[in-house]
């Protein structure tokens, strides 16, 4: 990197807030996927106007610019594939306003967010999406990303709870878009941003929706002997109209790896569990649950129980959340994939993963959100062995052309990143790519913002590398911030 | 018929083949906007002449309109130039729908009543109960970006669309989204093309998440002598634990209009809790579940109505709610037919700023020969509709109201529109209110989307 423009940074933000030390930046070479890639210098920001002279200096400098929330996403979106600058928000993490009456707030990017639930909790409210890495990933990364979680299936993903954005263009301007009261007259800019996976803009604040928390809440657990019948039971509940909080299904591989580290009471002997969660007014949730419980042993369930209190719902949750946790423990490396299909699908696509897994020599786990059709199905292998890692991109492949087969998408919250540019072309046709591309350019016409993502490049898997045995050197506590959601 | 109109129209009959161009000038007449005619119509049958059509428009700079049912035309200003007018009424198929995945895809030209009834044979709906509902298509409903009072239970349309395919400017057949209900593959830009009145391509399908039909429903009205009172109880509700499928506030005028003739020849359905209302502003929220879950629905909001000082309280059932519904949803045309020179105006602004926006909106209309009805969702978007007393002096005073109460609602930090007024104001007044800083960036998703500006020329935001 060009020292002028690493001692214009120092001189911008001070020599704390600037790293380039080669160990420093291997921190910030990867994020929850298995893609690495090292930036030249990682700058710390702490206000918007920082961020404005950080772009311009990056458009003098020619030099590629990435933002950063924790790192925790899973397709490279917050790596710095061509190097650069990786904009760090960590230190840009106030709760700016918190608007009771109105059910909003305006936080920057860098705020966690189970942070910002937290602070509104004594007011009845809560932020919606609730990634299963929340409790360190930043809304910033929320919005770039368009994050879902699991209970994304009643409430909706990050981009129907945000309403505006303060944002730096890749060309130094400082907009807003959007604000606090509904239907901003023109295009729906934030429709556009939200999700754009930092290609178009480093955003500097955030509005958010606050949702209320509901007046009661039942979590069940259906123990199944046999995946279909798990399924099958998923099928019925979208069919029947009834929409859950959550939706989840484990399968045997997956409960037992979790069941080993959290002791969440999951059985160990069955085939899949499907953990579903309703809400609302407590008459309502009464019902909701007795008819879910219903169509699970109607479907076959040897066991269907009931969540008692807060404590025993905690616990499936812990379960649930902290699954890609247990998964590292056994292996050195695993790769999560992120399709979605139609929920009438599921329990062919299950078996066509089953089927894959099985031709290709993997053991393959699931544990996904089950209610919208969100797969994440668990590849593990070992890095150290090459070859082995080929296999597991090209298995990963071959499971998402199903899903796309069965009218899905390549990825429902995950991100397309720098993960899986290459599959854009088995959903998008040139020209839908193009317009993207014209969009994108619109914004970004240098290119200098996060360059290599989204947008096939051209080049092949064998350009990802995979950092070995990292997961055998993590904490408990990082387990659970690289989880996905 | 110019005889550059001619070629326009004999090219477009190529594409379409000759019995679905529209050349004739009485016909043509129903395709204006704002009093300016397309020198054709045409009428494609699939996605492919769409593209033709629009490929063919782009090499000859044609301005093109796309059409549903033109029920709302007059949205937005004027178009500065108007030579091809697509309409898509052909293109009325629901190309697949799986019940069982809730998920819908269909051609934008169908209309709502029709894809209601399909999805009714499945007890789902969508929640578009939209104005002009019995003439309405997807399309247009879509474009137009007109909201429903059920929006305060399922979102607007960006929260149910999964996809669309559309035209783009240069002729190229394009998609975002998808068909399931969790994407985040490639940019979202279908949600750029509602509200976008047809000014970035025109949408050849639609892909929908459907919903189980909120049967069998109920509502609830309160009447109440004064704003704050009515105002109060909204609040109550909206921090309750209740989640109402509608939340509306009406005002006194609003009510009489409701009460009135032409509102029952437009939604024929009575309402009798309507009538006792005259003169008061009005709750009405529509409800529904179990027996049980009813019942707690109307004990919490008789008690909280009650609190809150309801001079009257009434409870309705299942065969009243379209009448309920009908009448919220129609209100833009109820207004209109019965006051062709009425100015309504949309007022979007923060749930705490409801009162100080209607309190503004009110005293600037107070001295002039303007009556007003208002109607506010549970959005915190306020319909306000300016009725001239008599013609001449008053629509110059609605023109002067209009602006002022942008400029009221701007410096509440809210977003002021006008959704229908007659064309001479447009003339002196930009119906999308002030301009704000992000024009800029609109700008640039125009040209990438349509660079050879031929979509709508002039009536979109800041000119597009």
């Amino acid at each position: 990197m060009d020292h002028h423009l690493l001692h214009e940074l120092e001189h911008l933000l001070g020599h704390d807030g600037v790293l380039s030390r080669p160990e420093d930046l291997l921190l910030y070479e990867y994020d929850g996927s298995v893609e690495i890639a090292r930036p030249q210098c990682v700058v710390f920001p702490a206000k918007t106007a920082d961020v404005v002279r950080i772009v311009e200096l990056s458009n003098r400098y020619k030099t590629p610019i990435v933002g950063r929330g924790a790192g925790t996403g899973l397709s490279g979106g917050a790596l710095a594939r061509e190097g650069g600058i990786v904009v760090s928000f960590a230190r840009m993490n106030r709760i700016l306003e918190i608007d009771i009456e109105n059910h909003r707030a305006v936080v920057q990017p860098g705020v966690v967010n189970a942070d910002l639930s937290l602070a509104v909790a004594h007011a009845g409210l809560h932020f919606a999406p609730d990634p299963s890495s929340q409790r360190a990933c930043t809304i910033g990364g929320n919005v770039s990303e368009n994050a879902g979680g699991p209970h994304t299936l009643a409430y909706g993903v990050t981009t129907n709870h945000v309403l505006g954005l303060e944002m730096v263009m890749p060309t130094g301007e400082l907009v807003r878009i959007g604000g606090k009261a509904a239907d901003a007259p023109g295009y729906d800019l934030c429709g556009l941003f939200v999700g754009s996976e930092g290609t178009l803009a480093l955003v500097t604040e955030v509005t958010v929706r606050l949702t209320r928390l509901p007046e009661a809440v039942k979590t069940l657990l259906a123990v199944y002997d046999r995946v279909d019948d798990a399924t099958e039971t998923v099928v019925e509940i979208t069919a029947r109209g009834i929409t859950p909080a959550a939706c989840e299904m484990l399968d045997g591989w997956t409960l037992r790896a979790v069941e080993a580290w959290v002791h969440a009471g999951f059985p160990l002997d069955s085939a899949a569990v499907l953990l579903i969660e309703v809400d609302g007014l407590r008459e309502a949730a009464e019902e909701h649950a007795a008819q879910i419980a219903e169509v699970c042993r109607l479907h076959g369930a040897r066991e269907v129980r009931v969540a008692c209190d807060e404590k025993e719902r905690d616990l499936l949750w812990k379960g649930r959340k902290n699954a890609f946790g247990a998964v590292g423990r056994l292996s050195p490396t695993y790769y999560v994939q992120d399709g979605v299909i139609p929920r009438t699908k599921l329990p062919e696509t299950l078996r066509e993963i089953d089927r894959i897994g099985k031709e290709n020599g993997f053991e393959i786990g699931n544990i996904f959100h089950a209610g919208d059709g969100n797969l994440h199905p668990i590849i593990l292998f070992d890095a150290r062995d090459s070859k082995q890692f080929q296999r597991a991109v090209s298995t990963a492949e071959e499971i998402i052309r199903f899903c796309i087969k069965m009218g899905g998408a390549i990825t429902g919250e995950h991100g397309v990143g720098m993960e899986k540019d290459r599959l854009m072309p088995f959903l998008f046709s040139e020209a839908d790519i193009a317009l993207m591309k014209r969009v994108r350019d619109e914004f970004n016409p240098a290119g200098l913002l996060n360059p290599g993502k989204i947008f096939p490049t051209g080049k092949g898997c064998g350009e990802v590398r995979v950092r070995s045995q990292r997961n055998g050197a993590e904490t408990d506590s990082t387990h659970e911030e690289s989880s996905p959601a | 018929m110019s005889s550059a109109a001619r070629i326009a129209a004999s090219r477009a009959g190529e594409i379409v083949g000759p019995a679905n161009v529209i050349d004739g000038a009485d016909e043509l007449a129903g395709y204006e906007v704002d009093g300016l005619g397309p020198g054709a119509a045409v009428r494609p049958g699939t996605a492919e002449e769409v593209s033709e059509l629009v490929k063919y428009a782009a090499a000859e700079k044609l301005a093109v309109i796309p059409v549903g049912a033109r029920t709302k035309l007059d949205m937005g200003m004027p178009p500065a130039r108007y030579d091809l007018a697509i309409d898509m009424t052909r293109m009325d198929r629901v190309i697949s729908y799986d019940p069982g995945d809730l998920t819908l895809s269909v051609e934008p030209g169908i209309p709502l009543t029709k894809l209601a009834a399909t999805l009714a044979e499945h007890k789902q709906f969508l929640p578009l109960a939209v104005p002009f509902f019995e003439h309405a298509t997807v399309g247009g409903t879509l474009a137009s970006g007109v909201d429903s009072p059920l929006r305060h239970a399922y979102g607007t349309a960006r929260e149910f669309v999964l996809g669309l395919e559309f035209v783009s400017g240069d002729g190229a057949l394009t998609k975002s989204g998808g068909r399931v209900v969790k994407n985040v593959s490639g940019y979202d830009l279908h949600k750029l093309m509602l509200g976008g009145i047809g000014s970035l391509g025109v949408v050849t399908r639609v892909n929908f998440k459907t919903f189980p039909r909120p049967t069998p429903a109920r509502g609830f009205f309160a009447a109440f002598e004064t704003m704050e009172k009515a105002l109060e109880l909204r609040q109550r509700i909206m921090s309750s634990k209740l989640s109402p499928l509608t939340l509306d506030l009406g005002s006194p005028g609003t009510a009489e209009l409701f009460s009135s003739a032409t509102a029952a020849k437009i939604v024929p359905e009575a309402v009798t809790a309507d009538l006792p209302a005259r003169g008061k502003w009005t709750i009405s929220a529509g409800f529904w579940g179990s027996t049980d879950v009813s019942a707690r629905y109307e004990r919490d909001l008789r008690q909280m109505a009650a609190d809150c000082g309801a001079a009257r309280v009434d409870v309705i059932g299942e065969d009243e709610i379209p009448g309920q519904l009908g009448r919220k949803r129609e209100f833009v045309a109820i207004v209109s037919a019965l006051s062709p020179g009425a100015v309504v105006m949309k007022l979007s602004v923060r749930a705490s700023q409801l009162r100080g926006a209607q309190t503004e909106a009110r005293n600037i209309v107070a001295g002039a020969p303007i009556d007003y009805a208002t109607l506010t969702n549970g959005a915190g978007v306020i319909y306000f509709a300016m009725l001239p007393r008599r013609a001449g002096d008053a629509a110059q005073a609605c023109r002067q109201a209009a602006g002022q109460i942008m400029k009221a609602i701007t410096a509440l930090g809210g977003y002021a529109t006008i959704v229908r007024c007659p064309l001479e104001l447009k003339r002196e007044i930009s119906v999308w209110g002030v301009p704000r800083e992000d024009f800029p960036l609109m700008q640039r998703v125009k040209r990438a989307f349509d660079p050879c500006n031929i979509f709508a020329p002039g009536r979109f935001v800041g000119g597009f």
